[in-house]
C-alpha cells in the first residue's frame, strides 16, 4: 500500500464508517446531549435571573421600607415639634393669663381694700363721732353748771384730739 | 524523584555509550545482510492486509484479514490474508497467488492475468477504524444514556468526559466560527473531532494501526468537508468566488481561477495537515526505537526510551491539537461558506 497515495478500499470503508458514525451519533449520541444542555442552560439561565429579579425584588422593598420609615421619622420630628411648640404656647399663654389674672386679683384686691379703708375710715369717723356725741351728751348732762369745769374739759378734749 | 530519575538515566546511558563505542563499530560488520532495522517503521505507518502485531524468533503473531476483491469479470470474492501469503514468513508476492488473485510485497493487490480488479479489503486501517467508531460510539452513547436517564442534569460518569468537550466544539469551534447559524453543523464537527481524536490517540497505541496519519482516511475526512462546505455555499459564497467583489475586469479571470482552485486547496491542506502530522509523529517515535535495532546498545536504548516517552507525551498533544485544527478548519469553512458578507463594510 503506498503511503501518498490514497487507497480506492480504504475511502470507501472510512466513507461507510464515519457516515455511520456520523448518523447514529447525531440521532443518538449529539441531539439528546445538546438538548440536555441546552435545556440546562435554559434552566440556569432561568434560575439566575429569578435570583436577580428576587433581588432586586428585595431590594426595592428594602428601599421602601427605608422610605417608609424615613417618612415615618420625619412625620414624628413634626408633630414632636409641633407638640412642644403647642406646650411651649400653652405655658406661655397660661403664664400670660395667669399674670394677667394675678394683675388683676391683686388690682381687685387693692380696690376692694381701699374701698374697705375708705368704708372703716368713715365708719371709724361716724363712731369717733357718735363717741364724740356720746361723751359730749355725757358731759353736757353731768357739767353744764360749772363754766370753769366745762372749758376745762373742752380743753382736755381739745388737746386729745390733737393728740390723735 | 522524577527529574532526579531523569538525570540518572541519562548518566547511565553515557557511561554504557563508552563501553560500548567499540562493540558498536564490530557489530554494525555483522548487520550486513540482515534485514533493514528501519523497514519496519514504513511497515507500520501504511495500510496492510494483515495485521502484525509481533514477531518472537520466528514466529509472527499476526490477524488474518479478510480479503474482498470485485472485478468486472469476477464479481465479488472473499478470502483471507493468509490465503495470499507464504505461511512461515508471512510474506505476501505473486509465488502466493490465490485463484489467479495475488498481494504483491508492496501490499497491493492485483490479478495474476493483469485484469482489473478493486480491492475492498478489511485491512488493518478499516479494522483500526471499526475499532475507533465502536469506541467513539460507546463513549458517546453513555454520555448520552446519562442525559436520557437523568435529564437535564449534572454530567456524570462517561457525561462529564463528553460534556465539556461538546460544549468547547459548540461554543469555541462552531459558534466563533460559523456564527449565527453554527446550530445545524454542531454534530458533524462534533463527529469529526472525536473520530480525529481518538483515532490520533488510539493510533499512539503499541501495535495500533496508523488510521487517522492515512491519505485515505484524511482524503475522506477532507473530501466530506468540503461537501458540506459547498453545498451549504450561499450566494455570497459564489458570488465571491466566480465575481470577486472589488477586482477590476480584467484581473477577474485569473481571480477566478486562483479562487476557483482556492475551493480544493482548503480541503487539500487539511487533508496534507494531519496525514503529516499524526504520520510523522508515528516515524518520529519508531525511529528513536529504530536506534536500538541500529546501535544493539544499551545506552542507546535507555535513551531513545526517554525519548519515546518523551515524544509519546508530546504526541498526545498533537493528537489533541490535529483534531481541534482539523474540526476548526472545517467550522472556519463551513463559516465562509454560510456567512452573509456584507461587501460595503469589507472590501
Amino acid at each position: 500500500m503506498d503511503l501518498i497515495i490514497p487507497s480506492a478500499g480504504l475511502i470507501f470503508w472510512q466513507l461507510i464508517g464515519f457516515l455511520a458514525l456520523l448518523f447514529i451519533l447525531i440521532k443518538f449520541a449529539w441531539k439528546p446531549i445538546l438538548a440536555s444542555l441546552a435545556e440546562r442552560e435554559a434552566s440556569i439561565d432561568g434560575a439566575l435571573k429569578s435570583a436577580e429579579q428576587a433581588r432586586n425584588e428585595m431590594a426595592n422593598l428594602k428601599a421602601e421600607n427605608e422610605k417608609l420609615l424615613q417618612e415615618a421619622r420625619l412625620e414624628r420630628d413634626v408633630i414632636l415639634k409641633k407638640a412642644q411648640e403647642a406646650s411651649v404656647k400653652m405655658i406661655e399663654d397660661a403664664k400670660a393669663e395667669s399674670s394677667k389674672q394675678g394683675a388683676q386679683l391683686i388690682e381687685a384686691a387693692k380696690a376692694v381694700i381701699e374701698t374697705e379703708k375708705k368704708a372703716a375710715l368713715t365708719e371709724v369717723k361716724n363712731q369717733v363721732a357718735l363717741l364724740t356725741l356720746d361723751v359730749t351728751e355725757k358731759l353736757l348732762r353731768k357739767k353744764l353748771g360749772d363754766d370753769k369745769a366745762q372749758v376745762e374739759l373742752v380743753d382736755q378734749f381739745i388737746k386729745d384730739l390733737k393728740l390723735n | 524523584m522524577r527529574r532526579k530519575f531523569l538525570v540518572l538515566s541519562l548518566l547511565f546511558s553515557v557511561v554504557l555509550l563508552s563501553f560500548s563505542a567499540g562493540s558498536f563499530a564490530a557489530g554494525s560488520e555483522a548487520e550486513e545482510g540482515k534485514e533493514d532495522p528501519t523497514g519496519f517503521i514504513m511497515h507500520h505507518i501504511k495500510d496492510s492486509h494483515e495485521w502484525h502485531f509481533v514477531t518472537i524468533g520466528h514466529t509472527h503473531v499476526t490477524l488474518a484479514l479478510p480479503v474482498i476483491t470485485y472485478s468486472g469479470d469476477r464479481g465479488l470474492e472473499f478470502f483471507t490474508s493468509s490465503d495470499f501469503q507464504n505461511h512461515e514468513t508471512h510474506k505476501f508476492g505473486k509465488e502466493y497467488a490465490h485463484n489467479g488473485i495475488f498481494i504483491d510485497d508492496h501490499d497491493h493487490l492485483g490479478r495474476v492475468d493483469g485484469g482489473s480488479i478493486l480491492d475492498f479489503s478489511i485491512t488493518k486501517n478499516v479494522v483500526m477504524l471499526l475499532l475507533v467508531v465502536a469506541f467513539v460510539l460507546y463513549i458517546t452513547l453513555s454520555a448520552a444514556s446519562h442525559y436520557k436517564k437523568n435529564g437535564a442534569v449534572a454530567p456524570k460518569g462517561a457525561a462529564s468526559f463528553v460534556e465539556p468537550i461538546v460544549i468547547f466544539v459548540r461554543d469555541e469551534i462552531a459558534h466563533k466560527s460559523i456564527g449565527p447559524k453554527y446550530k445545524k453543523f454542531v454534530p458533524y464537527l462534533l463527529t469529526l473531532f472525536f473520530f480525529i481524536w481518538t483515532g490520533n490517540i488510539l493510533g499512539l497505541l503499541p501495535g495500533a494501526a496508523n488510521l487517522t496519519g492515512n491519505i485515505a482516511v484524511t482524503f475522506t475526512l477532507a473530501m466530506i468537508t468540503f461537501v458540506i462546505v459547498n453545498v451549504n455555499g450561499n450566494k455570497d459564497y459564489w458570488k465571491h468566488v466566480f465575481a470577486t467583489p472589488g477586482v477590476p475586469i480584467a484581473l477577474l479571470p485569473i481571480m477566478v481561477l486562483v479562487e476557483f482552485i482556492g475551493l480544493f486547496t482548503k480541503p487539500f491542506a487539511l487533508m496534507v495537515r494531519l496525514f503529516v502530522a499524526i504520520t510523522a509523529g508515528h516515524i518520529v517515535i519508531l525511529s528513536f526505537i529504530a536506534l536500538v535495532f541500529i546501535f544493539e546498545s544499551y545506552s542507546i536504548g535507555v535513551l531513545s526510551t526517554i525519548m519515546v516517552t518523551f515524544i509519546n507525551v508530546i504526541e498526545l498533544l498533537v493528537a489533541t491539537i490535529q483534531a481541534y485544527v482539523f474540526t476548526l478548519f472545517s467550522a472556519m469553512y463551513i463559516g465562509s461558506a454560510v456567512a452573509e458578507h456584507h461587501h460595503d463594510d469589507h472590501h
